[in-house]
């Protein structure tokens, strides 16, 4: 999942259309039905799912960008197999997630072109993860390891999610997402047990990366960025656990293995609390974040205008391929 | 002549392994530089339908090259990835043409690049490749054959994708009819060494490792006409140079450099 709790506040449905359907779609989906394209659907439950998906959708898309840097250099045959497979998975991802928020901005006229206007414009975020700079190799396993591990933990928080085409995207996203973490984890592993060289550039990335782990998440309650989605979220049966519950697993699965591994986390204090049963952990600076996500991140403007380039570069190739045939 | 079955049979005769290790040689330098130029691309095609078939082309051409890298090794050339990354420009064989940059700009910060260039390129090339893998499972050393009917599972549709885009682009605006046009006659003064086989043809031929270059011209101009009717006139010049020969331009150090970046940051690194 590629979407934060708290980042904007989602627009209210004015009223509730009909007191009759609203009551029949909450029973079906605390049945566990799920909700169709073409159902009725509530006016916030829509709003919700097409920001929510919209953004996941073109996360994956950004999330490419980071780490296709490192594509073309990758050190070996496999490895180069390996990361063009995974990049390709991604863009994959993008495309499954923008049919299913196409479907649901239907209504309101709106298309995949908007959305890209809307990520030019800044008006559609993307995750914070892929604002940020890649400047090894090490960092292309990171990728893999860490962001798609905890990608991996968003999204199987909604692999039973109420909206039907949603979940059923999930199901695929989500297998795909194990060989990814696979493939980080070998780069990690081969650089863990490299050279001294290897083993340097695999700890500054981590040190690089953790603040930006912290943040996937997103932050603990609507207190710290000013609102909260989450639970919208949860109400309408899209997600089933708080940002820091996911949060608090993520650390669980992958710090153990950090540790293993001879790795440190640039946070003195991170430690698992016995009595309470949880990681305790210095905050990440959640103003940055806000920043961060409003395309003020590290690579934000570089990233949105490699898209820029693409997009009006490849015009000429869009117009061709709306235009009627001119025989040949 | 009879086939030759394994590599320790191939090496018996020095003047066959040697006819037969250039042509493979050409073969994975090809794919392996136009698979990188494809690579560049990723997250920047028209639209992302096509950012997903190209990388997934991409990526199979790739694995092509590895598959012609682990023939050579087993010819006793060294490891796969050592001949990929390490060898000098003089001594790779891929053709000038398909090293060519994709166009102005990098892959990461600026990149115009020209989609008509890439759909001219990769048609013509993967025509090409069609040709001569269909001709290569005739050959005489049966490794190569074999790995000429894997590659030929797959690389039909590698084609039929490239043909589509010519098909289409060539039927649409006036605009996009012109951009094609254009990279067809440069192709025309640049794409000569893609269809040579460069200093060991004839012994390739003797040794029924591979037809004849007349013939592979032929064919591959033959098969190109089914698609593009309206062709520059007579057959490819090689105004860039030869790359079969060892000679390659700027653009291919600029690839060198990317490719090889951290494979050479650390010479004792396993990756
Ligand atoms: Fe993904
Ligand atoms: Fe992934």
């Amino acid at each position: 999942m590629y979407i934060y709790s708290g980042a904007s506040q989602p627009e209210e449905s004015s009223h509730v259309d009909d007191q009759e359907k609203y009551e029949q779609f909450m029973a079906r989906i605390e049945a566990g039905e799920k909700i169709e394209a073409d159902d009725w659907m509530p006016d916030d439950y829509r709003q919700a799912l097409i920001k929510l998906i919209s953004m996941h959708g073109i996360s994956e898309i950004m999330g490419a960008l980071p780490e296709k840097e490192w594509v073309p250099k990758a050190p070996t045959l496999k490895r180069k197999l390996g990361i063009m497979a995974k990049v390709q998975d991604e863009m994959g991802h993008g495309q499954l997630l923008l049919r299913v928020a196409e479907d649901l901005m239907r209504p309101y006229g709106k298309t995949r072109g908007d959305l890209m206007d809307d990520l030019l414009s800044g008006d559609l975020k993307f995750h914070n993860v892929f604002h940020m700079p890649t400047k090894t190799w090490a960092d292309a396993g990171m990728v893999g390891w860490l962001v798609d591990g905890a990608a991996i933990i968003s999204q199987t928080n909604m692999l039973d999610a109420s909206y039907g085409p949603y979940q059923r995207a999930l199901q695929r996203i989500c297998q795909e997402e194990v060989f990814h973490a696979q493939h980080g984890e070998a780069i990690i592993m081969a650089l863990a047990e490299g050279t001294e060289h290897q083993r340097q550039i695999l700890q500054e990335s981590l040190n690089r990366w953790w603040s930006a782990l912290l943040m996937f998440f997103g932050p603990k309650s609507a207190d710290t960025t000013g609102s909260s989605k989450q639970d919208i979220m949860i109400k309408y049966r899209i997600r089933k656990s708080s940002n820091e519950e996911l949060r608090q697993a993520f650390l669980d699965k992958y710090l153990p293995r950090v540790f293993s591994l001879g790795l440190t986390v640039p946070d003195e204090t991170a430690h698992y609390d016995e009595e309470k049963g949880e990681w305790v952990y210095q905050q990440p600076d959640w103003n940055e974040f806000k920043q961060i996500i409003k395309n003020k991140g590290p690579r934000s403007k570089e990233r949105l205008r490699l898209r820029e380039v693409a997009y009006e570069n490849n015009r000429w190739v869009r117009q061709a391929l709306t235009s009627e045939a001119v025989g040949s | 002549m009879m086939p030759v079955e394994t590599a320790e049979e191939a090496k018996k005769d020095a003047t066959y392994l040697k006819a037969l290790k250039d042509l493979i040689y050409q073969c994975a330098d090809d794919d392996f530089i136009i698979s990188f130029r494809g690579s560049e691309w990723l997250g920047l095609a028209p639209h992302i339908e096509e950012d997903v078939a190209f990388s997934s082309i991409t990526q199979n051409t790739m694995g092509h090259a590895v598959m012609f890298y682990s023939l050579l090794e087993e010819l006793g050339e060294g490891k796969a990835d050592a001949l990929a990354h390490e060898r000098q420009p003089d001594e790779r064989r891929n053709a000038v043409y398909l090293e060519k940059k994709n166009g102005e700009g990098s892959y990461l910060g600026e990149p115009y690049y020209d989609w008509a260039l890439t759909v001219v390129r990769n048609f013509l090339y993967e025509t090409f490749k069609k040709v001569k893998l269909k001709a290569i499972t005739n050959s005489s050393y049966q490794p190569l054959a074999n790995v000429a009917e894997k590659v030929l599972m797959e690389q039909p549709y590698h084609l039929s994708h490239w043909r589509i885009w010519v098909e289409q682009l060539l039927a649409s605006t006036e605009d996009a009819r012109s951009r094609l046009e254009e990279r067809l006659e440069e192709a025309w003064y640049a794409f000569g060494d893609v269809l040579e086989l460069g200093q060991y043809a004839t012994e390739m031929e003797h040794f029924q490792l591979m037809i004849g270059e007349d013939e592979l011209k032929e064919l591959w101009l033959e098969e190109v006409k089914t698609t593009i009717k309206d062709l520059p006139n007579g057959t490819p010049k090689k105004q860039l140079g030869s790359g079969r020969e060892g000679e390659h331009t700027a653009d291919f150090d600029q690839a060198l450099e990317v490719l090889s970046e951290v494979y050479v940051s650390d010479e004792n690194a396993i990756w």
